[in-house]
């Protein structure tokens, strides 16, 4: 069955794709190819390129160098409605279809069949029908898109792609809101797509859901081509380790004085937070967790396995569906971010504009902030002493410019990501989750950081860290739990943990599978 | 297998039985509203005739079209502009200012049939206007059409302090000429252009292009965009829309009142918001028929008949049951729409 | 350019004192004594000071709405509640054995006010609890307002014989008229409230950013049931001042479009309708222009009735001159006049970046 294909096979064969930012290569001499009939991965983590790999080849960038080939013929797309005029289509993650209108509505809209002059809705609902007849989907056309689940709107999305003449089409994190029996629904949709010749690209974090569907798979890391292969010819461990590969800077002292702690008792053994069963719906199915005063806990594992998840209802950004947390023996219901922050809980999350930092405030205001807050409105902080512990702050962590009244938004987002540090470290917790803390911020300031943390740990203060970079998270923890497609399967302490163990548990983890699928 | 993953999927297919997709529709955020709407005024109207003597009439019921026959063109372009998200709040002066037209260019000798199409190329570009504003320039449609209202008003008073009388035959005859159906029944001919109206717009809203890019600029702009519909030029046009409903209803208005006043139909794009709302447009776009809001208007002129007819009751009391029912279809449009998720 | 200079033409209150300087020069040429301030009795009289008395209530409501507008919120029901606060007033000084009394008047106005704090209450309830868009949730107490203060003056308009009452209108403190004193007093210290203690934060946090201002730890709907409730009582007030200028109340015209006019001002004075950063001083500026606009119509010989006209062509030109369009085609033609300046950091291309 797998007959051996060659380049020339390709309906899209991209040669060379270099893009380039100023001051930034996103992408630098990739090759990549899709075969009809085929499903194929595009994996790689965060800045490793997959999405401006797909803009590229979806018009939404023109490549800075290479050659891209569409069935053959040459072809480059300055904008994406041309892109998709040549029969590339793409299904974003959040669907992107009117949920107000009907399903038939958003699948032949644009090129809705008319009757003199006017719409011709018989005609358009029995395309519809047709098309999801196709696909084996029991859709009724006539119905509001809105009133289905997500999994359906992006089954509608897909039809709209077919019917648009796709011989490539992108699915962009299709999987991320689904539960299990709606995913194999949408893999069924995808193999009857495959049987009728079309090139499908699956983008996901999901590795098992990869290697149950992809034919193929291409592997990007800081914007280079690892390699390209077949599912079946690679291990899901090296899989993991191409993708996530190794970092340069050497932080030998620090693991130093951590192998020297590990001498000493983990934490003081005094539990902070205890967590049991807690977990949303469609979010995070139910974790234990504890973490010690003084202890380091890392979160590893790949994106979207569930880690932010956890560490929001940790912090009471999200409320929890299920499950109790107790903090110092007492019960608590981590129901809001105050109510956290009474507690001590501080979280720093990962998407600084959405949800950190205020941008039109100065910096030392977002600094001031949570304290202030904490303080209450009618006990302003001095501004002597604000513009003080901002200068503290902008001198510790290293924020540049070093000016307190600049406004946050015209930071660059590494400083942005150090200023809301400081908002947090600024109200002294006793337990401060970090998610993703050093992303986009330079190699110095990554040490320090993590030098920070580990102070703030022998200090006494409880850590919670988050991160892609597995090196950091060991240097860092003393226990490290494992995510997997949104639950934990393992959590273990670190007794000399390597890089390698550590990958080899997010790629197979603990043999827990006996749990029951519970559905997200 | 196949069987019973589809099996599970959510079956809003039509093989499931009516009942199911009757209590499917009637809380659906599309349709509930409207329904609530209709049900509120048979609901009125029938305890009207219980209390009232000489209310179950035929006529009552047609003297609400008549009445409000401005006002129901008036809510279709509203219901134009609502259903992108935005709102235009100049529609009241543009009535006066139409009105004023009509009555200046009459005055001065202009055929009626010249007048009217001046009038309503005149208010058509003053919506092209707001139009461009807020699409090009990206200024908010509160302020943009705020920006409306004054001119329109101020050209009012500019091109008249005082009242114009309208004496021209056209006119006066579309004023008084009352079309029987059957009994002692009637209609002006304002209704029926009204009615002619709400169905040009029902058409365009539900058989052509630019009507399902108007509820696609309401449900998300993005997607319509990615979609390839032609969401930019839709945008300019609702607001032109709105300034031809206001137009046409403005001469409706100068055939009822037969004078053009600048002081008149202040407050009066309140009266169409309300009628929409009530009609069961969501403010927030992307959900409301015509059909609706024709309806609204003529709850609200219900309303109004009820207080008269009670007699004791102040006019006033219009005005503060109409921000009561108002509140209540908001809540229940909330309500509605968190459960749609 | 100095750096204060620059700073000043690159805030958005540069054009509107722009234009409020140009409307003032367009008065003194037409009317060489517009400046002139004359003394009578200890009281100041002239131009400058009418323009100052009649846009006192708009400035009350105005301040109001500067702290909503920046909560990304509107009021449409200020103009409703100032009816209703003249109506009460006057209803319950008619019905008074004693309105002479300074006493009786104290309390009039007193309940007037605390009635316009609970109307707030309820509109920031609607907002802040059950989560209803502010414009619809403010359209309410709008529609039926008006209904509620024409059911207190019995659909009359009630004409006031209370000396101590008509002081609001008519009195002066130490040479101004007593509505200038008294707005100047409520934004002074809603300034000094604001900015001198975390709350002007707190409310343009919110604004710019509610989800992180909320992950910070801001309880936002206390907030915003303050803010609604502040509003409407600065609107009751203004309600009291335009009852007292006129000797009377009517529940008809009190307070008419004065929302329009108050929302103009705070754009005009550069807080965004999106709310986030706001600006009282700006707000100043907004009334005064609007206000020297009426009167500037008014001295120049145009018909009166030109002022909507004018209002309409401000209002164009200032939302105009504030779009990003206008914004962004003028910084590209700067770009192509000067060498280029350093640009922001490199952050949205590296958005574009991460996978």
């Amino acid at each position: 069955m797998t007959q051996v294909l060659s380049p020339a096979d390709a309906v899209v064969d991209m040669v060379g794709v270099t893009m380039e930012f100023p001051g930034v290569m996103a992408l630098d001499g990739v090759d990549f190819r899709m075969y009809p009939g085929e499903v194929h991965s595009l994996m790689g983590e965060n800045g490793a390129g997959k999405s401006t790999l797909i803009k590229v080849l979806t018009g939404v960038y023109t490549a800075t160098a290479g050659d891209m080939h569409l069935a053959g013929s040459k072809v480059s797309f300055s904008t994406p409605a041309q892109a998709q005029d040549a029969g590339i289509s793409t299904v974003y993650q959040e669907v992107n279809l009117l949920p107000n209108l009907s399903v038939a509505e958003n699948i032949m809209l644009g090129r809705e069949p008319r009757r003199f002059g006017s719409l011709d809705w018989h005609a358009m609902r029995r395309r519809a029908a047709e098309l999801l007849e196709g696909l084996n989907l029991d859709i009724d056309p006539g119905s509001l898109l809105g009133s289905h689940s997500i999994a359906i709107q992006q089954l509608v999305a897909i039809a709209r792609a077919v019917d648009v003449n796709a011989t490539v089409l992108i699915l962009d994190e299709p999987t991320s809101s689904l539960d299990t029996d709606e995913v194999a629904e949408l893999f069924r949709v995808i193999r009857t797509l495959k049987e009728q010749g079309c090139a499908i690209l699956f983008v996901s974090h999901f590795l098992d859901q990869v290697y149950e569907i992809a034919d193929r798979l291409t592997i990007l890391r800081n914007g280079r081509l690892v390699g390209e292969y077949r599912t079946e010819e690679i291990l899901k461990i090296d899989l993991v380790q191409k993708m996530i590969g190794k970092e340069m800077a050497s932080f030998s002292e620090l693991e130093q004085r951590h192998r020297e702690s590990e001498e000493e008792i983990a934490g003081t053994g005094i539990p902070f937070l205890e967590a049991k069963g807690l977990g949303r719906r469609g979010a995070i199915r139910p974790v234990d967790f504890s973490i010690d005063e003084g202890e380091v806990v890392g979160l590893a594992g790949l994106l979207g396995s569930g880690r932010t998840e956890i560490a929001r209802l940790l912090g009471g950004i999200d409320r929890a569906d299920s499950g109790t947390s107790e903090v110092n023996g007492k019960a608590v219901k981590l129901t809001s971010p105050r109510k956290a922050l009474s507690k001590r809980i501080a979280f720093a999350s990962e998407d600084r504009r959405g949800e950190g930092i205020v941008g039109d405030l100065s910096v030392r205001d977002n600094i001031a902030l949570a304290l202030q807050i904490e303080r209450g409105w009618y006990r302003p902080i001095s501004p002597k002493r604000v513009t003080e512990l901002a200068q503290h702050y902008i001198d510790a962590l290293n924020i540049r410019p070093a000016d307190p009244h600049a406004l946050v938004r015209n930071l660059s987002g590494g400083n942005q990501q150090k200023v809301l540090l400081a908002r947090w470290l600024a109200v002294a917790p006793r337990l401060l989750i970090l998610d993703e803390p050093t992303r986009g911020i330079d190699i110095g300031a990554k040490a320090e950081i993590q030098k920070l943390v580990f102070n703030l740990a022998e200090n006494g203060m409880s850590v919670l860290y988050i991160s892609a970079e597995l090196e950091e998270v060991l240097r860092l923890s003393h226990r490290v739990g494992v995510m997997r497609d949104r639950h934990m399967v393992s959590m273990v302490e670190n007794d000399s943990l390597s890089v390698e163990d550590l990958l080899a548990l997010i790629a197979e983890g603990s043999e827990d599978e006996d749990e029951k699928d519970v559905v997200a | 297998m196949s069987s019973t993953v589809m099996e599970r999927l959510p079956a809003n297919s039509a093989t499931r039985g009516t009942l199911s997709a009757g209590r499917r529709i009637i809380t659906s955020p599309k349709y509930a509203p409207v329904l609530v709407t209709l049900g509120l005024f048979i609901a009125m109207f029938v305890s009207g005739g219980v209390r009232y003597d000489n209310f179950w009439s035929p006529q009552v019921l047609l003297n609400l079209f008549v009445d409000n026959a401005y006002l129901i063109v008036l809510a279709v372009g509203m219901t134009f502009v609502i259903l992108t998200g935005g709102i235009d709040l100049s529609v009241g002066s543009v009535i006066a200012l139409s009105a004023m037209i009509c009555a200046k260019l009459l005055e001065a000798g202009v055929p009626a049939a010249g007048v009217i199409a001046v009038t309503l190329i005149a208010t058509s570009l003053l919506g092209l206007g707001m139009g461009l504003m807020i699409h090009v320039f990206k200024v908010q449609p509160f302020i943009a059409t705020l920006a409306g209202m004054f001119l329109a008003r101020g050209l009012c008073y500019v091109i008249s302090e005082a009242s114009i009388s309208i004496n021209d035959p056209f006119f006066v005859s579309m004023a008084s000429t009352r079309i029987p159906l059957g009994g002692s029944a009637s209609i002006t001919i304002s209704v029926i252009i009204a009615l002619l109206v709400v169905a040009v717009a029902f058409y365009v809203l539900h058989y052509s292009r630019f009507g399902r890019t108007v509820y696609a600029l309401g449900g998300s702009e993005q997607s319509g965009t990615l979609m390839g519909l032609p969401v930019g030029r839709t945008k300019v046009l609702v607001y032109v829309v709105s300034g031809l409903c206001s137009g046409i209803s403005g001469v409706l208005y100068s055939f009822y009142t037969l004078s053009g006043y600048s002081l008149t139909a202040v407050g009066t794009e309140l009266d169409a918001i309300a009628a929409v709302v009530i009609g069961g447009t969501l403010l927030t776009g992307g959900y409301g028929f015509v059909l609706g809001s024709a309806l609204g208007v003529l709850v609200l002129g219900l309303i109004q008949t009820m207080i008269s007819y009670e007699g004791t009751l102040s006019s006033w009391w219009t005005r503060i049951f109409i921000g009561g029912l108002l509140l209540v279809f908001i809540v229940l449009q909330k309500v509605l729409t968190r459960r749609r998720d | 350019m100095s750096a204060q200079l620059r700073n000043f033409t690159g805030s958005r209150v540069f054009w509107p004192v722009v234009i409020l300087v140009g409307l003032i020069i367009v008065d003194v040429i037409a009317f060489p004594g517009f400046l002139d301030i004359t003394v009578k009795e200890g009281h100041l009289f002239g131009a400058p000071i009418d323009i100052l008395r009649n846009g006192a209530p708009t400035l009350l409501i105005a301040v109001g709405m500067t702290l909503v507008i920046a909560t990304r919120g509107i009021d449409l029901s200020v103009g409703s509640i100032a009816a209703i606060s003249g109506a009460v007033v006057s209803a319950l000084l008619l019905n008074s054995p004693t309105p002479d009394n300074p006493w009786t008047v104290v309390q009039a106005v007193g309940i007037a006010l605390i009635l316009g704090f609970i109307l707030g209450v309820w509109n920031g309830t609607l907002v802040a609890y059950l989560k209803i868009q502010p414009i619809i949730a403010t359209l309410i107490l709008m529609t039926a307002g008006r209904g509620v203060a024409m059911l207190i003056t019995e659909g009359q308009i009630l004409t006031l014989h209370s000396k101590p009452f008509e002081w609001f209108g008519s009195g002066f403190i130490a040479g101004f008229p007593v509505a200038v004193v008294i707005a100047a007093v409520v934004l002074i210290l809603t300034m000094l409230v604001v900015r001198r203690s975390a709350l002007g934060m707190f409310i343009e946090s919110v604004g710019i950013n509610p989800e992180a201002s909320r992950q910070a730890g801001i309880r936002s709907r206390g907030l915003l049931l303050g803010i609604y409730a502040f509003c409407a009582l600065l609107a009751a007030l203004a309600g009291l001042i335009i009852t007292s200028d006129q000797t009377a109340a009517d529940a008809n015209n009190t307070g008419l479009f004065i929302e329009l006019d108050a929302i103009l001002a705070v754009v005009i004075g550069g807080t965004s309708l999106m709310g986030g950063r706001f600006s009282l001083i700006g707000t100043l500026v907004g009334v005064l222009v609007i206000q020297t606009l009426v009167t500037t119509v008014y001295i120049v010989g145009i018909p009166p009735v030109a002022t909507m006209v004018f209002k309409a062509i401000v209002v164009i030109a200032v939302s105009l001159l504030q779009s990003p369009t206008t914004n962004e085609k003028f910084a590209n033609w700067r770009k192509d006049r000067r060498r280029p300046t350093p640009t922001k950091a490199i952050e949205p291309t590296r958005e574009k970046v991460s996978a």
